[in-house]
Protein backbone atom coordinates (compact mmCIF):
# COMPACT_ATOMS: atom_id res chain seq x y z
CA UNK A 1 0.00 0.00 0.00
CA UNK A 2 1.51 3.43 -0.76
CA UNK A 3 0.56 6.24 2.08
CA UNK A 4 -0.38 9.20 0.19
CA UNK A 5 -0.78 11.29 3.34
CA UNK A 6 1.59 14.02 4.07
CA UNK A 7 4.13 13.92 6.05
CA UNK A 8 4.49 16.28 9.15
CA UNK A 9 7.50 17.82 7.78
CA UNK A 10 10.11 17.69 4.17
CA UNK A 11 12.97 19.88 3.15
CA UNK A 12 13.31 22.02 -0.21
CA UNK A 13 15.19 19.47 -1.59
CA UNK A 14 12.98 16.60 -0.79
CA UNK A 15 10.13 18.41 -2.36
CA UNK A 16 12.48 19.60 -5.46
CA UNK A 17 13.01 15.65 -6.15
CA UNK A 18 9.41 14.83 -6.02
CA UNK A 19 7.76 17.28 -8.49
CA UNK A 20 10.81 16.52 -10.69
CA UNK A 21 9.82 12.81 -10.59
CA UNK A 22 6.02 13.05 -11.17
CA UNK A 23 6.59 15.19 -14.40
CA UNK A 24 7.88 11.92 -15.49
CA UNK A 25 4.89 9.96 -15.43
CA UNK A 26 4.23 8.54 -18.77
CA UNK A 27 7.38 9.02 -20.08
CA UNK A 28 9.36 6.04 -21.72
CA UNK A 29 12.69 6.42 -22.47
CA UNK A 30 14.39 8.47 -20.44
CA UNK A 31 18.27 9.53 -20.29
CA UNK A 32 19.61 9.91 -16.69
CA UNK A 33 22.46 12.96 -15.74
CA UNK A 34 24.50 12.79 -12.91
CA UNK A 35 23.49 14.33 -9.76
CA UNK A 36 20.22 15.70 -8.92
CA UNK A 37 18.45 13.94 -12.01
CA UNK A 38 19.67 10.78 -10.77
CA UNK A 39 17.82 10.50 -8.08
CA UNK A 40 14.77 12.05 -9.31
CA UNK A 41 14.52 9.35 -12.26
CA UNK A 42 14.86 6.59 -9.59
CA UNK A 43 12.41 7.67 -7.85
CA UNK A 44 10.30 8.23 -10.49
CA UNK A 45 10.75 4.41 -11.58
CA UNK A 46 9.95 3.83 -8.04
CA UNK A 47 6.70 5.85 -8.29
CA UNK A 48 4.98 7.40 -11.08
CA UNK A 49 6.71 5.61 -14.01
CA UNK A 50 7.74 2.29 -13.08
CA UNK A 51 7.80 0.71 -16.84
CA UNK A 52 10.12 4.05 -17.50
CA UNK A 53 13.39 2.94 -19.42
CA UNK A 54 16.33 4.46 -17.59
CA UNK A 55 19.38 5.28 -19.67
CA UNK A 56 22.90 6.09 -18.50
CA UNK A 57 25.30 7.63 -20.51
CA UNK A 58 28.08 5.04 -19.94
CA UNK A 59 26.01 2.35 -21.62
CA UNK A 60 23.26 1.06 -20.24
CA UNK A 61 19.73 0.98 -21.32
CA UNK A 62 17.33 -0.78 -19.22
CA UNK A 63 18.65 0.25 -15.96
CA UNK A 64 17.33 -1.77 -12.78
CA UNK A 65 19.64 -0.03 -10.22
CA UNK A 66 19.25 -2.05 -6.93
CA UNK A 67 20.75 1.31 -4.83
CA UNK A 68 20.86 4.77 -5.56
CA UNK A 69 23.49 4.72 -8.58
CA UNK A 70 26.39 6.60 -6.08
CA UNK A 71 27.64 8.21 -10.00
CA UNK A 72 26.48 7.64 -13.63
CA UNK A 73 28.81 4.98 -14.04
CA UNK A 74 28.07 2.83 -10.83
CA UNK A 75 28.05 -0.80 -11.29
CA UNK A 76 24.74 -1.41 -9.91
CA UNK A 77 23.34 -0.20 -13.23
CA UNK A 78 24.97 -2.66 -15.16
CA UNK A 79 23.61 -5.73 -13.16
CA UNK A 80 19.80 -6.50 -13.98
CA UNK A 81 19.86 -4.16 -17.06
CA UNK A 82 18.85 -5.34 -19.90
CA UNK A 83 21.46 -4.53 -22.31
CA UNK A 84 24.93 -3.02 -21.60
CA UNK A 85 26.40 -0.91 -25.32
CA UNK A 86 29.56 0.65 -25.81
CA UNK A 87 29.00 4.62 -25.59
CA UNK A 88 29.34 4.49 -29.12
CA UNK A 89 26.55 2.55 -29.52
CA UNK A 90 24.77 4.61 -26.89
CA UNK A 91 25.77 7.84 -27.97
CA UNK A 92 24.66 6.73 -32.04
CA UNK A 93 21.74 4.68 -32.20
CA UNK A 94 19.89 5.54 -28.94
CA UNK A 95 20.57 9.39 -28.29
CA UNK A 96 21.59 10.65 -32.01
CA UNK A 97 19.18 7.59 -33.11
CA UNK A 98 15.86 9.41 -31.54
CA UNK A 99 15.05 6.87 -29.02
CA UNK A 100 15.19 9.22 -26.11
CA UNK A 101 11.86 11.05 -24.86
CA UNK A 102 13.48 13.02 -22.15
CA UNK A 103 16.75 14.13 -20.92
CA UNK A 104 17.40 15.17 -17.74
CA UNK A 105 19.71 17.72 -17.24
CA UNK A 106 21.49 20.02 -14.19
CA UNK A 107 22.51 23.38 -14.94
CA UNK A 108 25.07 26.09 -13.04
CA UNK A 109 23.35 28.72 -14.76
CA UNK A 110 20.24 28.61 -16.86
CA UNK A 111 19.04 31.73 -18.70
CA UNK A 112 14.70 32.78 -19.15
CA UNK A 113 15.11 30.76 -22.64
CA UNK A 114 16.49 27.89 -21.16
CA UNK A 115 19.44 27.55 -22.33
CA UNK A 116 22.42 25.77 -19.83
CA UNK A 117 26.31 26.52 -18.69
CA UNK A 118 28.15 23.80 -17.52
CA UNK A 119 31.60 24.96 -18.37
CA UNK A 120 33.14 27.98 -16.89
CA UNK A 121 32.10 31.07 -15.08
CA UNK A 122 34.10 33.95 -16.31
CA UNK A 123 35.73 34.00 -19.43
CA UNK A 124 36.40 30.74 -20.91
CA UNK A 125 40.39 31.23 -21.19
CA UNK A 126 40.76 32.18 -17.34
CA UNK A 127 37.80 31.56 -16.03
CA UNK A 128 37.03 32.32 -12.38
CA UNK A 129 35.39 29.15 -11.79
CA UNK A 130 36.11 25.97 -13.84
CA UNK A 131 32.90 23.37 -14.06
CA UNK A 132 33.00 20.14 -15.53
CA UNK A 133 31.62 21.09 -18.93
CA UNK A 134 29.37 19.39 -22.00
CA UNK A 135 29.81 15.52 -20.48
CA UNK A 136 27.02 14.16 -22.73
CA UNK A 137 24.56 17.04 -21.88
CA UNK A 138 24.93 19.29 -25.40
CA UNK A 139 24.18 16.42 -27.42
CA UNK A 140 21.17 15.51 -25.03
CA UNK A 141 20.14 18.76 -25.40
CA UNK A 142 19.98 18.53 -29.14
CA UNK A 143 18.97 15.06 -29.49
CA UNK A 144 16.34 14.18 -27.02
CA UNK A 145 12.93 15.01 -27.84
CA UNK A 146 12.45 17.15 -24.70
CA UNK A 147 14.76 18.32 -21.73
CA UNK A 148 14.11 18.34 -18.02
CA UNK A 149 15.42 20.15 -15.99
CA UNK A 150 16.56 20.11 -12.46
CA UNK A 151 18.54 22.85 -10.55
CA UNK A 152 18.16 25.18 -6.76
CA UNK A 153 17.32 28.87 -7.50
CA UNK A 154 19.72 31.71 -7.11
CA UNK A 155 20.72 34.75 -8.26
CA UNK A 156 23.91 33.35 -9.32
CA UNK A 157 22.32 30.12 -11.37
CA UNK A 158 19.03 31.85 -12.81
CA UNK A 159 21.06 34.69 -14.92
CA UNK A 160 20.03 37.23 -17.45
CA UNK A 161 22.86 36.22 -19.57
CA UNK A 162 24.59 32.65 -18.92
CA UNK A 163 28.53 32.98 -18.98
CA UNK A 164 29.00 29.54 -21.79
CA UNK A 165 26.67 28.17 -24.13
CA UNK A 166 27.14 24.52 -22.96
CA UNK A 167 23.86 22.93 -24.51
CA UNK A 168 21.31 25.02 -26.33
CA UNK A 169 17.34 25.71 -25.12
CA UNK A 170 15.07 27.99 -26.96
CA UNK A 171 18.10 29.86 -27.75
CA UNK A 172 16.80 33.40 -28.26
CA UNK A 173 12.93 32.65 -28.12
CA UNK A 174 11.17 29.71 -29.67
CA UNK A 175 10.42 30.96 -33.02
CA UNK A 176 13.87 31.04 -33.42
CA UNK A 177 14.25 28.10 -31.97
CA UNK A 178 12.24 25.91 -33.80
CA UNK A 179 13.09 27.61 -37.14
CA UNK A 180 17.06 26.40 -36.40
CA UNK A 181 16.06 23.10 -35.03
CA UNK A 182 14.13 22.42 -37.92
CA UNK A 183 16.42 23.54 -40.10
CA UNK A 184 20.13 21.70 -38.82
CA UNK A 185 17.52 18.09 -38.82
CA UNK A 186 17.16 17.98 -34.69
CA UNK A 187 15.19 15.47 -33.35
CA UNK A 188 14.50 17.68 -30.04
CA UNK A 189 12.16 20.23 -29.55
CA UNK A 190 13.81 21.59 -26.66
CA UNK A 191 13.70 21.83 -22.99
CA UNK A 192 10.12 21.73 -21.57
CA UNK A 193 10.25 21.64 -17.81
CA UNK A 194 12.48 23.71 -15.20
CA UNK A 195 12.06 22.20 -11.58
CA UNK A 196 13.57 24.41 -9.01
CA UNK A 197 13.82 24.11 -4.54
CA UNK A 198 10.61 27.22 -5.22
CA UNK A 199 8.60 25.65 -8.04
CA UNK A 200 7.38 24.29 -11.60
CA UNK A 201 8.58 26.34 -14.67
CA UNK A 202 7.45 25.25 -17.77
CA UNK A 203 8.02 27.36 -21.24
CA UNK A 204 5.38 30.14 -22.87
CA UNK A 205 4.64 29.61 -26.89
CA UNK A 206 7.24 32.71 -27.48
CA UNK A 207 9.92 30.14 -25.36
CA UNK A 208 10.43 32.00 -22.21
CA UNK A 209 10.36 30.30 -18.75
CA UNK A 210 6.89 30.73 -17.19
CA UNK A 211 6.27 29.87 -13.44
CA UNK A 212 3.09 27.45 -12.85
CA UNK A 213 3.05 26.36 -9.34
CA UNK A 214 5.00 27.33 -6.14
CA UNK A 215 6.40 24.39 -3.98
CA UNK A 216 4.32 24.48 -0.17
CA UNK A 217 6.18 27.24 1.62
CA UNK A 218 7.33 28.92 -1.02
CA UNK A 219 6.57 32.37 -1.95
CA UNK A 220 6.35 34.28 -4.87
CA UNK A 221 8.73 37.57 -3.61
CA UNK A 222 11.26 34.55 -2.97
CA UNK A 223 11.19 33.15 -6.55
CA UNK A 224 10.95 36.81 -7.85
CA UNK A 225 14.14 37.64 -5.62
CA UNK A 226 16.47 34.24 -6.68
CA UNK A 227 15.88 34.77 -10.97
CA UNK A 228 18.02 37.20 -13.11
CA UNK A 229 15.40 38.72 -14.75
CA UNK A 230 11.27 39.45 -14.77
CA UNK A 231 10.01 36.61 -13.84
CA UNK A 232 7.12 35.65 -15.89
CA UNK A 233 4.70 33.85 -14.14
CA UNK A 234 1.15 31.71 -15.01
CA UNK A 235 -2.69 33.47 -14.97
CA UNK A 236 -3.46 31.13 -12.40
CA UNK A 237 -0.95 30.12 -9.95
CA UNK A 238 -0.78 26.47 -8.57
CA UNK A 239 0.73 25.32 -5.37
CA UNK A 240 2.69 22.13 -5.97
CA UNK A 241 1.39 19.06 -4.31
CA UNK A 242 3.38 18.01 -1.02
CA UNK A 243 4.97 14.57 -1.05
CA UNK A 244 3.48 11.81 0.21
CA UNK A 245 5.20 10.16 3.08
CA UNK A 246 5.41 7.02 0.56
CA UNK A 247 7.57 9.35 -1.56
CA UNK A 248 9.51 10.85 1.70
CA UNK A 249 9.76 7.40 2.76
CA UNK A 250 11.64 5.93 -0.76
CA UNK A 251 13.70 9.19 -0.73
CA UNK A 252 15.22 9.16 2.93
CA UNK A 253 15.27 5.01 3.57
CA UNK A 254 15.80 3.50 -0.29
CA UNK A 255 17.41 6.48 -2.40
CA UNK A 256 19.67 8.89 0.00
CA UNK A 257 19.86 7.21 3.49
CA UNK A 258 22.68 9.45 3.85
CA UNK A 259 21.36 12.40 2.91
CA UNK A 260 23.88 13.15 -0.20
CA UNK A 261 21.07 15.18 -2.64
CA UNK A 262 18.61 15.90 0.21
CA UNK A 263 20.37 18.12 2.93
CA UNK B 1 52.60 -21.48 -29.30
CA UNK B 2 51.98 -17.78 -28.93
CA UNK B 3 54.46 -15.80 -27.13
CA UNK B 4 53.87 -14.20 -23.41
CA UNK B 5 53.31 -10.01 -23.47
CA UNK B 6 53.14 -10.36 -19.43
CA UNK B 7 55.08 -7.75 -17.96
CA UNK B 8 55.64 -5.80 -14.62
CA UNK B 9 53.39 -2.36 -14.78
CA UNK B 10 57.16 -0.77 -14.11
CA UNK B 11 58.52 -2.17 -16.97
CA UNK B 12 55.66 -1.83 -19.58
CA UNK B 13 55.71 1.90 -18.47
CA UNK B 14 59.27 1.96 -18.77
CA UNK B 15 59.63 0.83 -22.42
CA UNK B 16 56.24 2.11 -23.81
CA UNK B 17 55.32 5.71 -22.35
CA UNK B 18 57.70 8.56 -23.00
CA UNK B 19 57.91 12.44 -21.95
CA UNK B 20 55.76 14.17 -24.31
CA UNK B 21 53.45 11.24 -25.57
CA UNK B 22 49.79 11.13 -25.57
CA UNK B 23 48.22 8.80 -22.99
CA UNK B 24 44.43 7.74 -22.42
CA UNK B 25 44.56 5.81 -19.20
CA UNK B 26 40.64 5.30 -20.41
CA UNK B 27 37.65 3.58 -18.87
CA UNK B 28 34.39 5.45 -18.11
CA UNK B 29 33.77 5.71 -13.90
CA UNK B 30 34.53 1.68 -14.42
CA UNK B 31 38.24 0.23 -15.38
CA UNK B 32 40.54 2.94 -14.72
CA UNK B 33 43.91 2.10 -14.53
CA UNK B 34 44.89 4.07 -11.67
CA UNK B 35 47.90 1.57 -10.73
CA UNK B 36 48.98 2.70 -14.20
CA UNK B 37 48.82 6.38 -13.51
CA UNK B 38 51.08 6.14 -10.25
CA UNK B 39 53.61 4.20 -11.93
CA UNK B 40 53.91 7.43 -14.70
CA UNK B 41 54.01 9.45 -12.00
CA UNK B 42 56.62 7.23 -9.43
CA UNK B 43 58.68 7.21 -13.26
CA UNK B 44 58.43 10.74 -12.94
CA UNK B 45 57.04 11.22 -16.79
CA UNK B 46 57.26 15.15 -18.11
CA UNK B 47 55.03 17.26 -20.54
CA UNK B 48 52.42 14.52 -21.16
CA UNK B 49 49.09 15.08 -23.14
CA UNK B 50 46.35 13.45 -20.90
CA UNK B 51 43.09 12.18 -22.70
CA UNK B 52 39.97 10.94 -21.59
CA UNK B 53 36.70 11.51 -21.47
CA UNK B 54 36.27 12.16 -18.04
CA UNK B 55 39.63 12.88 -16.21
CA UNK B 56 38.86 11.67 -12.92
CA UNK B 57 41.18 11.11 -9.92
CA UNK B 58 43.35 9.83 -11.74
CA UNK B 59 44.28 12.72 -14.24
CA UNK B 60 43.87 14.64 -10.69
CA UNK B 61 46.71 13.37 -9.38
CA UNK B 62 48.49 13.25 -12.53
CA UNK B 63 48.23 16.97 -13.11
CA UNK B 64 49.24 17.61 -9.45
CA UNK B 65 52.16 15.52 -9.73
CA UNK B 66 53.47 17.40 -12.47
CA UNK B 67 53.21 14.92 -15.09
CA UNK B 68 50.76 16.91 -17.70
CA UNK B 69 51.09 19.96 -20.06
CA UNK B 70 47.39 18.97 -21.44
CA UNK B 71 44.34 17.75 -21.01
CA UNK B 72 41.62 16.26 -23.57
CA UNK B 73 38.75 15.81 -22.64
CA UNK B 74 34.91 16.07 -21.96
CA UNK B 75 33.61 15.81 -18.45
CA UNK B 76 36.10 17.44 -15.81
CA UNK B 77 34.49 16.45 -12.59
CA UNK B 78 35.10 14.05 -9.32
CA UNK B 79 31.40 11.97 -9.92
CA UNK B 80 29.23 12.24 -7.92
CA UNK B 81 31.12 14.45 -5.49
CA UNK B 82 32.35 17.58 -6.82
CA UNK B 83 35.20 19.19 -8.68
CA UNK B 84 38.45 17.91 -9.67
CA UNK B 85 40.43 20.69 -7.31
CA UNK B 86 44.02 20.19 -8.40
CA UNK B 87 43.41 20.58 -12.20
CA UNK B 88 41.37 23.41 -11.27
CA UNK B 89 44.23 25.04 -9.43
CA UNK B 90 45.99 24.90 -13.05
CA UNK B 91 43.41 26.48 -14.86
CA UNK B 92 41.31 29.02 -12.87
CA UNK B 93 42.91 33.15 -13.15
CA UNK B 94 43.43 33.75 -9.60
CA UNK B 95 44.86 30.25 -8.60
CA UNK B 96 47.07 30.39 -11.93
CA UNK B 97 48.28 34.17 -10.91
CA UNK B 98 49.11 32.86 -7.67
CA UNK B 99 51.14 29.92 -8.02
CA UNK B 100 53.40 31.83 -10.93
CA UNK B 101 53.02 28.50 -12.93
CA UNK B 102 51.89 28.01 -16.99
CA UNK B 103 48.36 27.40 -17.14
CA UNK B 104 47.37 24.01 -17.97
CA UNK B 105 46.72 23.49 -22.06
CA UNK B 106 42.69 22.25 -22.44
CA UNK B 107 41.11 21.01 -25.64
CA UNK B 108 37.57 20.12 -24.80
CA UNK B 109 35.12 18.03 -26.46
CA UNK B 110 31.59 16.48 -25.46
CA UNK B 111 31.84 12.63 -24.44
CA UNK B 112 29.82 12.10 -28.27
CA UNK B 113 32.66 14.12 -29.70
CA UNK B 114 35.54 12.56 -27.65
CA UNK B 115 34.58 8.69 -28.06
CA UNK B 116 34.09 10.05 -31.91
CA UNK B 117 37.36 10.84 -31.88
CA UNK B 118 38.87 7.28 -30.58
CA UNK B 119 36.34 6.00 -33.63
CA UNK B 120 38.14 8.17 -35.88
CA UNK B 121 41.17 7.31 -34.95
CA UNK B 122 40.91 3.71 -34.52
CA UNK B 123 39.34 3.66 -38.19
CA UNK B 124 41.70 5.52 -40.04
CA UNK B 125 39.53 8.54 -40.93
CA UNK B 126 39.80 12.01 -41.05
CA UNK B 127 37.17 13.30 -38.87
CA UNK B 128 33.80 11.75 -37.22
CA UNK B 129 30.48 13.78 -38.02
CA UNK B 130 28.20 14.38 -35.28
CA UNK B 131 24.63 16.11 -35.14
CA UNK B 132 25.87 18.05 -31.65
CA UNK B 133 27.59 21.44 -31.19
CA UNK B 134 25.03 23.16 -33.03
CA UNK B 135 24.50 26.63 -31.59
CA UNK B 136 26.61 26.01 -28.12
CA UNK B 137 29.62 28.13 -27.66
CA UNK B 138 32.34 24.70 -27.31
CA UNK B 139 33.25 25.42 -31.31
CA UNK B 140 34.68 28.73 -30.25
CA UNK B 141 36.28 27.70 -27.29
CA UNK B 142 37.70 24.35 -29.32
CA UNK B 143 38.44 25.37 -32.99
CA UNK B 144 39.37 21.96 -33.89
CA UNK B 145 35.08 21.31 -33.65
CA UNK B 146 34.41 22.46 -37.15
CA UNK B 147 31.28 22.45 -39.33
CA UNK B 148 31.31 19.95 -42.57
CA UNK B 149 28.37 19.83 -45.63
CA UNK B 150 27.01 16.95 -46.28
CA UNK B 151 28.50 15.81 -49.44
CA UNK B 152 24.79 14.61 -50.45
CA UNK B 153 23.19 17.97 -49.73
CA UNK B 154 21.61 17.11 -47.02
CA UNK B 155 22.61 19.74 -44.51
CA UNK B 156 25.40 20.23 -42.41
CA UNK B 157 26.91 18.58 -39.12
CA UNK B 158 29.95 19.23 -36.86
CA UNK B 159 33.14 17.23 -37.63
CA UNK B 160 36.16 16.66 -34.68
CA UNK B 161 39.06 15.32 -35.54
CA UNK B 162 40.51 11.94 -34.89
CA UNK B 163 42.72 11.18 -31.38
CA UNK B 164 45.14 8.74 -32.05
CA UNK B 165 46.93 8.31 -28.72
CA UNK B 166 50.88 7.25 -28.42
CA UNK B 167 49.99 4.82 -25.70
CA UNK B 168 46.32 3.94 -24.44
CA UNK B 169 45.73 2.05 -21.49
CA UNK B 170 42.88 -0.32 -20.12
CA UNK B 171 42.21 -2.03 -17.12
CA UNK B 172 39.97 -4.96 -17.58
CA UNK B 173 39.03 -8.42 -15.65
CA UNK B 174 41.16 -10.42 -17.52
CA UNK B 175 43.08 -11.50 -20.64
CA UNK B 176 45.45 -14.08 -22.24
CA UNK B 177 49.18 -13.90 -21.59
CA UNK B 178 49.07 -13.14 -25.27
CA UNK B 179 46.67 -10.21 -24.78
CA UNK B 180 43.06 -10.92 -25.88
CA UNK B 181 41.43 -9.43 -23.01
CA UNK B 182 38.03 -9.42 -21.83
CA UNK B 183 35.69 -7.16 -20.28
CA UNK B 184 32.51 -7.50 -18.72
CA UNK B 185 30.06 -4.34 -17.43
CA UNK B 186 30.50 -1.04 -18.18
CA UNK B 187 32.61 -1.02 -21.72
CA UNK B 188 32.80 3.23 -21.76
CA UNK B 189 35.47 3.25 -25.08
CA UNK B 190 37.93 1.11 -24.00
CA UNK B 191 37.98 -0.42 -27.42
CA UNK B 192 37.84 2.49 -29.56
CA UNK B 193 40.63 3.89 -27.29
CA UNK B 194 42.39 0.51 -27.80
CA UNK B 195 42.41 0.24 -31.44
CA UNK B 196 42.95 4.03 -31.99
CA UNK B 197 46.60 4.01 -30.13
CA UNK B 198 50.20 3.42 -31.38
CA UNK B 199 51.12 1.14 -28.27
CA UNK B 200 48.40 -0.63 -26.00
CA UNK B 201 49.27 -1.89 -22.14
CA UNK B 202 46.52 -4.16 -20.93
CA UNK B 203 46.32 -4.74 -17.21
CA UNK B 204 43.91 -7.18 -15.68
CA UNK B 205 42.92 -8.38 -12.67
CA UNK B 206 43.63 -12.04 -13.55
CA UNK B 207 45.76 -13.83 -16.65
CA UNK B 208 43.94 -16.73 -17.99
CA UNK B 209 44.11 -19.51 -20.20
CA UNK B 210 43.84 -19.16 -23.75
CA UNK B 211 40.92 -21.82 -23.43
CA UNK B 212 39.11 -19.67 -21.34
CA UNK B 213 39.08 -16.78 -23.49
CA UNK B 214 38.02 -18.94 -26.71
CA UNK B 215 35.48 -20.35 -24.73
CA UNK B 216 33.40 -17.37 -25.00
CA UNK B 217 34.43 -15.03 -27.95
CA UNK B 218 31.51 -12.86 -27.97
CA UNK B 219 33.21 -11.19 -24.43
CA UNK B 220 36.50 -10.03 -26.22
CA UNK B 221 37.04 -6.48 -26.90
CA UNK B 222 40.62 -6.47 -27.66
CA UNK B 223 42.66 -8.76 -29.37
CA UNK B 224 46.11 -9.60 -28.35
CA UNK B 225 46.90 -8.61 -32.11
CA UNK B 226 46.96 -4.62 -30.54
CA UNK B 227 48.41 -5.21 -27.41
CA UNK B 228 51.98 -4.77 -26.63
CA UNK B 229 52.34 -5.21 -22.81
CA UNK B 230 49.96 -7.18 -20.11
CA UNK B 231 50.23 -6.39 -16.70
CA UNK B 232 48.87 -8.21 -13.91
CA UNK B 233 47.81 -5.87 -11.16
CA UNK B 234 44.90 -7.41 -8.53
CA UNK B 235 43.07 -3.97 -7.29
CA UNK B 236 45.02 -2.27 -10.04
CA UNK B 237 41.63 0.06 -10.85
CA UNK B 238 40.88 0.65 -6.80
CA UNK B 239 39.56 3.35 -5.94
CA UNK B 240 37.67 3.19 -9.00
CA UNK B 241 35.92 -0.10 -9.63
CA UNK B 242 35.84 -3.70 -11.10
CA UNK B 243 32.14 -5.20 -12.12
CA UNK B 244 32.24 -8.29 -10.28
CA UNK B 245 35.36 -8.22 -8.28
CA UNK B 246 35.07 -4.91 -6.49
CA UNK B 247 33.25 -1.86 -5.96
CA UNK B 248 34.11 1.91 -6.13
CA UNK B 249 35.08 3.45 -3.02
CA UNK B 250 33.52 5.89 -2.41
CA UNK B 251 35.03 7.14 0.79
CA UNK B 252 37.95 7.67 -0.95
CA UNK B 253 36.22 9.56 -3.79
CA UNK B 254 34.75 11.48 -0.95
CA UNK B 255 38.15 11.94 1.14
CA UNK B 256 39.84 13.43 -2.35
CA UNK B 257 37.50 16.53 -2.06
CA UNK B 258 39.59 18.02 1.03
CA UNK B 259 42.63 16.42 0.16
CA UNK B 260 43.16 17.86 -3.30
CA UNK B 261 41.70 21.51 -2.03
CA UNK B 262 44.96 22.16 -0.54
CA UNK B 263 48.18 21.79 -2.06
CA UNK B 264 50.16 20.85 0.69
CA UNK B 265 47.88 18.00 1.27
CA UNK B 266 47.40 16.93 -1.99
CA UNK B 267 51.61 16.63 -2.29
CA UNK B 268 51.90 14.68 1.16
CA UNK B 269 49.13 12.25 -0.48
CA UNK B 270 51.31 11.51 -3.39
CA UNK B 271 54.15 10.63 -1.01
CA UNK B 272 52.54 8.28 1.01
CA UNK B 273 49.81 6.84 -1.43
CA UNK B 274 52.59 7.03 -4.94
CA UNK B 275 56.10 7.92 -4.35
CA UNK B 276 55.91 6.07 -0.74
CA UNK B 277 55.03 2.72 -2.22
CA UNK B 278 56.48 0.58 -4.78
CA UNK B 279 53.94 -0.43 -6.91
CA UNK B 280 50.10 -1.62 -6.67
CA UNK B 281 50.94 -4.70 -4.47
CA UNK B 282 52.28 -2.77 -1.64
CA UNK B 283 49.09 0.14 -2.27
CA UNK B 284 47.12 -2.77 -1.87
CA UNK B 285 48.81 -4.13 1.73
CA UNK B 286 48.94 -0.44 2.74
CA UNK B 287 45.12 -0.25 2.03
CA UNK B 288 44.66 -2.98 4.26
CA UNK B 289 42.03 -6.37 4.32
CA UNK B 290 39.40 -4.97 6.15
CA UNK B 291 39.08 -1.33 3.65
CA UNK B 292 39.26 -4.28 0.56
CA UNK B 293 36.96 -6.41 2.33
CA UNK B 294 33.96 -3.78 2.28
CA UNK B 295 34.28 -2.97 -1.38
CA UNK B 296 33.26 -6.65 -2.00
CA UNK B 297 30.19 -6.98 -4.28
CA UNK B 298 27.26 -8.17 -1.64
CA UNK B 299 26.44 -10.81 -3.44
CA UNK B 300 26.88 -12.69 -6.60
CA UNK B 301 24.63 -12.24 -10.13
CA UNK B 302 26.28 -15.05 -12.27
CA UNK B 303 25.58 -14.50 -16.25
CA UNK B 304 23.99 -17.33 -17.51
CA UNK B 305 25.66 -19.42 -19.81
CA UNK B 306 25.15 -20.00 -23.82
CA UNK B 307 25.95 -22.76 -26.20
CA UNK B 308 28.15 -21.47 -29.29
CA UNK B 309 28.07 -25.63 -30.56
CA UNK B 310 30.74 -27.31 -32.53
CA UNK B 311 30.61 -27.05 -35.97
CA UNK B 312 34.19 -29.79 -36.50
Amino acid sequence: MTDTTTPAAFTKSEMMIVAAARELAGQRVCFVGVGLPNIAVNLAKRTVAPDMELVYEAGVFGARPGRLPLSIGDPTIVTGATAVTSMFELFTFYLQGGLIDVGFLGAAQIDRFGNINTTVIGDYDEPTTRLPGSGGACEIAINARQVFVIMRQSRRSFVDSIDFRTSPGNLGGAENSARIRQEQGWLGRGPSVVVTDLGIYHFDDDGEMRLDSLHPGATLDEARATIGWDLRTAPTLETTPPPTADEIRLIREELDPGGAYTK
Amino acid sequence: MTVSKVASMADAIKDLVRDGDTVAIEGFTHLISFAAGHEIIRQGRRDLTLARLTPDLIYDQMVAAGVARKLIFSWLGNPGVGGLNAIRRRVERAAVAASGEPALELEEYSHHGMVGRYVAGAANLPFYPLRSYFETDLPKANPLIREVASPYGDGVVYAVPPLRPDVTVVHAQRASAAGDTQVWGLLGCQKEAAFAADRVIVVVEEVVSDEVIRADPNRTIIPGLIVDAVVVEPWGAHPSYVQGAYDRDNQFYLDWDPISRDEAATQAWLRDWVHGVAGRAEYVEKLGPERLAMLRPSGSAPSGSVDYGQYA
